[in-house]
């Protein structure tokens, strides 16, 4: 039992660290595809900006690929009933991610301007899109979605698409976009030079002063929100399914996690420190120390909602003691074992690849060059 | 009870994103290992002109690639979507291997695709190569895993479900990964795929060679690919014939709609190359057939036989009565998880739990089933016998026509005559469709004989799809379609080309022809990538 809850914690975690890396490493990307439009004003600029990324993008989105398998094999619960009843919004997501790659690979084959002009566009709703609903589905947790199982656990969903652009979610989703936007200014700084880097300057700045508000006005609506505090229960580590528990909802509850441990206050400090930080880096022109920072504000951020919401993963609205929770919701004991011997290997192995991929293709990207080159993006 | 139309919906959605998705994965897969194998000739030779194969037909690959990517990312999200039910009900061993595949495959290939092509300047020759098979390498695990998930809904063992948590729950990892299903089906999955390159390349070539253009590059290519072609269709149709073998054993209704066999028949057993399948009637309206060749083929002896659909539908009536009560159990236990006399009787007849589920179908409420409901179950446990039947022949007509193909097309090139075989080569240029037909009828085969089950025998279709609205479904179904349709026509345009663009002088910034050298501080974009006004 012990040792079922404690994987049960570790896969927990384990899906931080992923969401965590998708949204510093996907997120970047996807800032870049946002502002392609205004920190590039020439098509040379433009293929500045992709080509900065360029050998970076696929592996990252692997992060949004592998969040979403962990989730399906750590949660099933979670998986199965989140993106079925988030389904236009999940459409949404797949729709405008399955052009991303394309506009990637397609854009630049053509000098015809139309034809790239139209990728501009799909690159700039790629982008933002999916952080804007990546953030709002986050905002959602915390207020909750209407949905209820039957006997057998089959899910039903009584929401509506509206409910879920609720205005708690369109903050959180804007929170979101405007650290994308921050992020993927300051990897544009690490990569060009003259005006691009000083156009990517003001970007980051006012993404970080953005996400500085919007992570603040978050914390004080937070208190004002219901929360979802469990109040019986088989609890952690023991086999069972979402209709054995009782949970009751009582308005500032996401923030009594926060009371009891005063010590995850430097959760929520980490992330505003981050994007100071990565503001005032950003304003040096210090991009690096910035990316850095801005990847801790990221950090920060999801670990400030991970850490309120504890243990519950997707609070129903509508039922509330059907809430899914770390421990209604988990893989067997069995299969949450396997999968931490997996990434314990694997996860390490990935971060090191990926850094070496980076340090092959670091320092500038120039227009010349690129103009030269057959193949660049 | 979730609506008969939106399972519908569900499935077609499902069908036609998976076989859209299959359209490109097969050529990433073949594609990979030869684009390593020619930079391994490259780097082991030093002849420029293997660089700029391996160059050239990487741009190829690339933009296969992209839709490859981003068509896999719906897959990754439609068992949740759509199959919810589904996907908490397996989800405890479905979702590992997915989420293996992340980790140790895919991850691995996306981050080295990029070094692959933006690397050539960047990394040295050793380096590069090493990249480049690992990018291929990293394909074909990912393909390892995803049938190692797929095997799971064609053979699940390794599994069972758990009344506490009213899901199955994985009991044996090593058994899930090393089900018989799961291995011949990986391998002859991925020399589909192998075979799908062979074909493309070789047609590509044959385009080139027909016109004069780039000879150089395209008799060697060509030959490459007709030696690749050879093997790996040999091999595609022995791993066939062993899956085939497999399924008489763990899905014998699979088997017996694709040899349309309705009733038993005495060993040796003969085979219908030709007949028409009449589901409503239980026979083969005209046939043509050879005796002896079914027993070699799925028993591999002369006196085998294996069951027809007739007394398939018998044994699911048995099994059916028995699931029943095991339904009936659960719903006991979910009421009162300390029922002792429920639990008895779920763990007798838990074996048949899903035809339970099944009947269900035909009959809501369990305690007033009729025997008419049983048998219109019973008779539900047989697919679709002529798709599947004609999908699985078609399936091997192709696999033999490339077998003969690729054979008389090693013959002419390691002669040096394929030039002056014009015929070789004008049939290579319209064999290109052939292999992606073909894998998206091995596809069908194997997941339409699967029906009516997700899980075969442990959990029925019907039950397994998210309780969307039909309205939902008609917007998610015809967004796909629409897309899916721009994607296509995009894709095809630039790969076509691409292609007649050549080696020399194709895609990019045909606007910008090269001048000189970078020479800039910092990180230059290769000028020699791909193109090739190089050294070739």
């Amino acid at each position: 039992m012990q040792v079922y809850a404690d994987a049960q914690v570790i896969w927990w975690l384990l899906l931080g660290v992923l969401l965590m890396g998708l949204a510093v490493m996907v997120g970047m990307d996807m800032g870049v595809g946002a502002i392609l439009r205004s920190v590039g004003r020439t098509d040379e600029e433009r293929r500045v900006a992709l080509n900065i990324i360029g050998p970076h993008w696929d592996g990252n989105q692997v992060w949004f690929i592998l969040g979403g398998g962990a989730i399906f094999a750590a949660f099933p619960l979670i998986y199965a009933t989140a993106f079925s009843g988030f389904y236009v919004v999940m459409l949404l997501l797949l729709w405008t991610m399955i052009m991303r790659p394309l506009g990637f690979e397609y854009r630049s084959r053509i000098a015809n301007p139309d034809w790239r002009g139209v990728w501009d566009w799909v690159l700039f709703v790629s982008g933002a899109v999916p952080m804007i609903v990546f953030g709002a589905a986050f905002g959602n947790l915390f207020h909750g979605v209407p949905f209820h199982f039957e006997w057998n656990m089959t899910s039903y969903y009584t929401g509506s698409f509206l409910g879920l652009l609720n205005p708690f979610a369109i903050l959180t989703g804007v929170l979101s976009l405007a650290l994308a936007a921050m992020m993927g200014a300051l990897t544009v700084m690490n990569g060009a030079e003259g005006p691009m880097f000083e156009r990517a300057r003001g970007i980051a700045q006012g993404g970080a002063a953005a996400a500085i508000a919007l992570f603040a006005i978050g914390g004080f609506w937070v208190r004002a929100l219901g929360g979802y505090r469990l109040t019986g229960g088989p609890g952690p580590g023991v086999p069972q399914t979402p209709l054995e528990q009782s949970v009751t909802v009582l308005p500032g509850a996401w923030l009594a996690n926060f009371g009891a441990h005063p010590i995850l206050w430097i959760v929520p400090l980490a992330g505003f420190g981050g994007m100071i930080g990565a503001l005032l880096a950003a304003r040096a022109g210090r991009s690096h120390l910035g990316w850095w920072l801005g990847a801790a504000a990221w950090i920060g951020v999801i670990g400030t909602a991970g850490a309120a919401l504890f243990p519950f993963m997707l609070p129903s609205s509508s039922n509330p003691s059907m809430s899914l929770t770390i421990w209604n919701s988990s893989s067997s004991r069995l299969t949450l074992l396997w999968m931490i011997g997996f990434a314990a290997v694997f996860v390490p192995l990935i971060l090191w690849y990926t850094s070496w991929a980076f340090w092959v293709m670091r320092g500038k990207v120039s227009a010349e060059t690129i103009a030269r080159d057959d193949h660049a993006y | 009870m979730i609506n008969g139309t939106v399972v519908d919906l569900s499935r077609i959605q499902f069908a036609a994103t998976a076989l859209y998705h299959f359209l490109f994965v097969p050529l990433t897969l073949g594609l990979s290992f030869l684009l390593a194998a020619m930079e391994t000739v490259y780097v082991t030779t030093g002849k420029p002109i293997y660089r700029q194969m391996a160059q050239f037909w990487g741009k190829l690959f690339m933009i296969n690639f992209a839709l490859g990517v981003a068509t896999g990312l719906t897959m990754e999200f439609q068992f949740g979507t759509n199959w919810s039910f589904y996907s908490s009900f397996v989800g405890d061993i479905f979702g590992a291997p997915l989420a293996i595949e992340g980790l140790m495959a895919f991850f691995m290939e996306s981050t080295f695709v990029g070094l692959m092509v933006f690397g050539w300047e960047r990394l040295s020759r050793g380096q590069h190569l090493a990249v480049t098979w690992l990018v291929a390498l990293g394909s074909n695990l990912s393909a390892l895993w995803i049938l190692v998930a797929n095997g799971f809904m064609q053979d699940p063992v390794g599994a069972a479900f758990n009344p506490v948590t009213m899901r199955m729950q994985l009991t044996s990892f090593q058994k899930l990964i090393f089900s018989p299903d799961v291995q011949s089906k990986f391998v002859h999955t991925s020399i589909a795929g192998y075979v799908t390159a062979a074909m493309f390349v070789a047609g590509v070539s044959a385009y080139y060679m027909l016109r004069n253009r780039h000879l150089d590059l395209a008799k060697r290519s060509f030959r490459m690919a007709a030696l690749y072609g050879v093997l790996a269709t040999i091999g595609v149709i022995t791993l066939g014939d062993a899956l085939g073998f497999v399924a008489a054993r763990v899905q014998p209704t699979k088997l017996a709609a694709m040899e349309g066999l309705w009733r038993k028949e005495v060993a040796p057993m003969p085979f219908n190359v030709i007949a028409f399948p009449e589901q409503a009637e239980q026979r083969n309206i005209g046939k043509v057939q050879v005796p002896a060749v079914l027993s070699l083929l799925v028993t591999h002896s002369l006196t085998g036989t294996v069951p027809g659909i007739a007394a398939l539908e018998r044994q699911a009536v048995g099994r059916i009565q028995n699931g029943i009560p095991a339904v009936q159990a659960l719903e006991a236990l979910a009421k009162n998880p300390n029922d002792a006399a429920a639990l008895a009787q779920f763990n007798a007849h838990k074996a048949d739990l899903g035809y339970g589920f099944l009947v269900q179908r035909f009959a809501p409420d369990l305690n007033n089933v009729t025997p008419a409901e049983v048998q219109e179950a019973a008779r539900d446990t047989i697919p679709p016998v002529a798709a599947v039947f004609w999908s699985f022949r078609l399936m091997v007509g192709l696999g033999l026509a490339m077998l003969a193909y690729f054979v008389l097309a090693a013959l002419y090139t390691l002669r040096n005559r394929i030039q002056k075989k014009t015929w070789i080569l004008k049939v290579a240029v319209w064999m290109i469709p052939v292999p992606f037909l073909a894998n998206e009828m091995g596809w069908l085969v194997a997941e339409l004989g699967r029906q009516p089950w997700t899980v075969f025998g442990v959990l029925p279709t019907w039950m397994s799809a998210s309780t969307h609205s039909v309205g939902y479904m008609a917007f998610s179904l015809i967004g796909f379609v629409t897309l899916y349709s721009i994607f296509i026509a995009v894709e095809m345009y630039l790969m076509v080309r691409a292609i007649r663009l050549g080696p020399e002088e194709h895609g990019g910034s045909g606007d910008a022809p090269p001048q000189t050298r970078p020479t800039l501080a910092g990180r230059t974009v290769p000028a020699a990538a791909y193109g090739n006004k190089l050294e070739g």
